[in-house]
């Protein structure tokens, strides 16, 4: 079966076709942050974008974050070095991401959501662009300014999350074939949801560590009695 | 060359090594018995807050008790330290008197013990008396506690003036009198903190006369304050502690006559938003003007976990200002002193609770005369002095500089300073702006970066920058004038294409 797949991604990337379809949807995102409106509409359901460029802007996402710690002028941030942990940085991202995905995914299904869980992530992957196109240059820039002229950073950095924040709800407006206040409404649902996931997922693994650790403890206890 | 059998060779290097660990064992204590090294737990605080280990700047030079004073009665429960000239006062509370020690062969010897004065040829004698101040022309200013006055005598000990609790009505008549520190400045006006008056300090002219209070800080509500009164009934707000203004614990005055003050009573949170200002510098209208350019406001300890059975925050007795307005605070809680300099950033801290030389039990007041400090212990009954080492006088010595215009030297001396301690952000910021004033700016920007300066690195930066663009400006020209031309020259080509293509 993993041979299978194996097999057949490789010959998915070898193909000329699959690249050209690749950087199509991915120029697709350029056209996206402009034209909100229509191009998430065609984004799911005209198969203007694709997993793969979605994903790849995840991937440009995490990169730009960590390539920001490093080269940003310490001017604008300074990194306690010693407790930067490069995977929880990646966590930071994707874990939100991830669990937005199912929540909001959850409750929209319910409320006649169009979108499906694909089309979510999709959708909130290609409206992070706007923070690579912004936030990549912005390390640039940090390294040629003064801090007197930091406003240009700061305000082109809030200006690139903004722009990510808006797009996200046009996004789901379009994908679920949602009204802006309805939209509002299952986004803020949707970040309940969230905490609710996070609390289930909290309370699992300490369940799960105290059953375990009962088990130790009784082998503990039973090798105690036995010698 | 005899050729060694191969078993006597690891044996040789044994032998040799214990050798060598046998002679530094016995030279080591007596290099450190030489400078008189002890360990004191010495640290500052970098950008991060965290704490870094540094040499000691000071070390134990003599510890003072009754025993070595040849005291008849043992001090008992004594408060207060007082430097003036030469001598040294230490107000032995329980025994009612002050003594009057006088520098000699490098320590102090007692002089004389002030316990009564004179009064229309009266004796008179103290009860209680909790601080002494000594002012230029030599008079004495003596809280005598229990007796509800503050007394002004010459140095003869014959009564001058007698401070008593103020007629005014702005004056609680409820309260007794119980003054517990004083002091005057160079006109003889006198400042007195009196316990249970929480609106600063009380003023009285030279002639004795109560002219009102100085100092009490505004009350400041929060928004979260506020708030909750508005939300509460009038049966809980009468309930709630009024906001009152904060009590002070101790005040210094300094040679330019400003006072520092110093108070514990806080909310522990306040501390870290610097609303709590347990350290304040009073000008002549009672404003704190202490100046705080450090990444931390000087409020001692940063962590207050527990460790080593104490915990809180720091909570300071007494503070001392030294003639090169560096300042230096005692904590009561963990018996440490916090040096700052005239900016208000952290030079050093040191000191612990213990019965060790250097380390106190109950760490209850500090003076300097130079350089030198003196720790008072009230429970121990003991005078501890402090001398500054090389690396404490090396830090004096660059700020001073500093202060004096001389930037070079100072920087110098920084450089000094860091070959001693790698890890002392506020010595690469000194040699780094000396870099800074010479122009030579990349350097100043390694030492900024390092010591996590951005306001100076920033300056440093401008200024490399404009030698950059000078030197580049040819090429810098080239480039924009290429990408202004580019476009045109495709759009131009495109033209030409296409109407070869219609043609």
């Amino acid at each position: 079966m993993s041979e299978f797949v194996n097999t057949s991604f490789l010959a998915k990337i070898k193909s000329r076709a699959w690249w050209q379809e690749f950087f199509r949807t991915l120029r697709f995102a350029l056209h996206v942050i402009i034209h909100p409106f229509d191009g998430f509409w065609d984004l799911t359901r005209e198969r203007r974008g694709s997993m793969a460029a979605a994903n790849f802007i995840v991937f440009l996402a995490l990169f730009t974050r960590i390539l920001r710690l490093q080269y940003t002028s310490f001017l604008f941030i300074r990194v306690y070095w010693a407790r930067v942990n490069v995977f929880i940085e990646f966590l930071t991202i994707l874990l939100p991401l991830l669990i937005w995905c199912v929540a909001n995914w959850s409750l929209t299904t319910l409320f006649e959501g169009k979108g499906r869980m694909k089309d979510i992530y999709t959708g909130t992957a290609y409206a992070l662009t706007p923070y690579v196109l912004i936030q990549l240059p912005l390390i640039l820039l940090s390294n040629v300014v003064t801090i007197e002229e930091g406003a240009f950073y700061t305000v082109l950095s809030n200006i690139s999350l903004l722009w990510c924040g808006l797009l996200i709800v046009v996004a789901m407006m379009m994908i679920h074939d949602y009204s802006l206040g309805k939209t509002l409404v299952f986004m803020v649902m949707s970040l309940f949801g969230m905490l609710v996931i996070i609390f289930l997922m909290l309370l699992f693994f300490s369940l799960i560590s105290d059953g375990i650790a009962y088990i130790v403890s009784l082998y503990k206890e039973l090798s105690f009695r036995l010698y | 060359m005899k050729k060694t059998p191969q078993s006597t060779k690891p044996a040789r290097l044994l032998a040799a090594l214990c050798l060598c660990v046998l002679l530094l064992s016995v030279l080591a204590p007596a290099a450190q018995a030489k400078v008189g090294y002890e360990y004191q737990y010495s640290y500052t605080f970098d950008y991060w807050g965290d704490l870094r280990y540094a040499p000691d700047a000071y070390r134990v030079k003599k510890v003072i008790n009754s025993s070595s004073l040849g005291l008849e009665k043992s001090m008992l429960t004594p408060g207060s330290l007082f430097m003036h000239g030469s001598r040294l006062y230490i107000v032995d509370n329980g025994n009612h008197r002050i003594l009057q020690l006088k520098a000699a062969r490098g320590s102090y010897e007692l002089e004389r013990i002030i316990d009564h004065f004179m009064e229309n040829g009266e004796e008179q004698r103290f009860s209680s008396p909790s601080d002494i101040f000594v002012t230029r022309e030599g008079d004495y200013f003596i809280c005598d506690t229990a007796n509800q006055r503050v007394v002004k005598l010459d140095s003869d000990l014959n009564l001058l003036l007698t401070l008593t609790k103020p007629t005014d009505e702005t004056f609680d008549q409820s309260l007794a009198f119980l003054p517990t520190r004083v002091v005057a400045d160079v006109t003889g006006r006198a400042f007195v903190l009196v316990r249970n008056v929480n609106k600063g300090m009380v003023k009285f002219e030279n002639d004795g006369v109560f002219t009102g209070f100085i100092g009490a800080m505004p009350v400041t509500y929060s928004i979260t304050d506020q708030i909750w009164r508005l939300l509460s009934t009038r049966a809980q707000r009468e309930q709630q502690a009024s906001f009152v203004p904060t009590e002070f614990d101790n005040i210094y005055i300094d040679k330019k006559g400003f006072i520092y003050s110093v108070t514990t009573t806080f909310q522990e949170y306040d501390l870290l938003w610097d609303n709590a200002r347990p350290i304040r510098k009073l000008n002549a209208i009672g404003s704190d003007i202490l100046v705080k350019n450090g990444e931390f406001p000087p409020i001692g300890e940063l962590f207050w976990g527990t460790a080593g059975g104490y915990s809180g925050p720091s909570k300071f007795s007494d503070i001392t200002v030294l003639d090169n307005e560096v300042y230096v605070a005692l904590d009561k809680t963990r018996g440490r002193m916090f040096a700052y300099d005239d900016q208000g950033r952290n030079l050093w801290a040191f000191g612990g609770s213990g019965n060790m030389a250097g380390f106190f039990r109950s760490a209850a007041s500090i003076e300097h005369a130079g350089y030198e400090l003196m720790v008072l212990d009230s429970v121990e009954g003991s005078v501890t002095i402090f001398e500054p080492t090389e690396y404490g006088r090396l830090i004096y010595q660059a700020t001073e500089q500093y202060q004096r215009g001389e930037y070079r030297a100072s920087a110098d001396t920084w450089q000094r300073v860091l070959q001693l301690n790698g890890n002392f952000e506020l010595a690469y910021i000194g040699v780094g702006r000396a870099l800074l004033r010479e122009e030579n700016y990349k350097e100043a920007m390694r030492y900024f970066k390092l010591a996590n300066d951005e306001v100076n690195y920033s300056k440093a930066f401008q200024e490399q920058r404009k030698i950059w663009v000078e030197e580049n400006i040819g090429w810098i020209f080239v480039i924009l004038a290429a990408a202004l031309a580019l476009p045109l020259l495709i759009g131009r080509i495109k033209k030409v294409r296409e109407e070869l293509r219609e043609a």
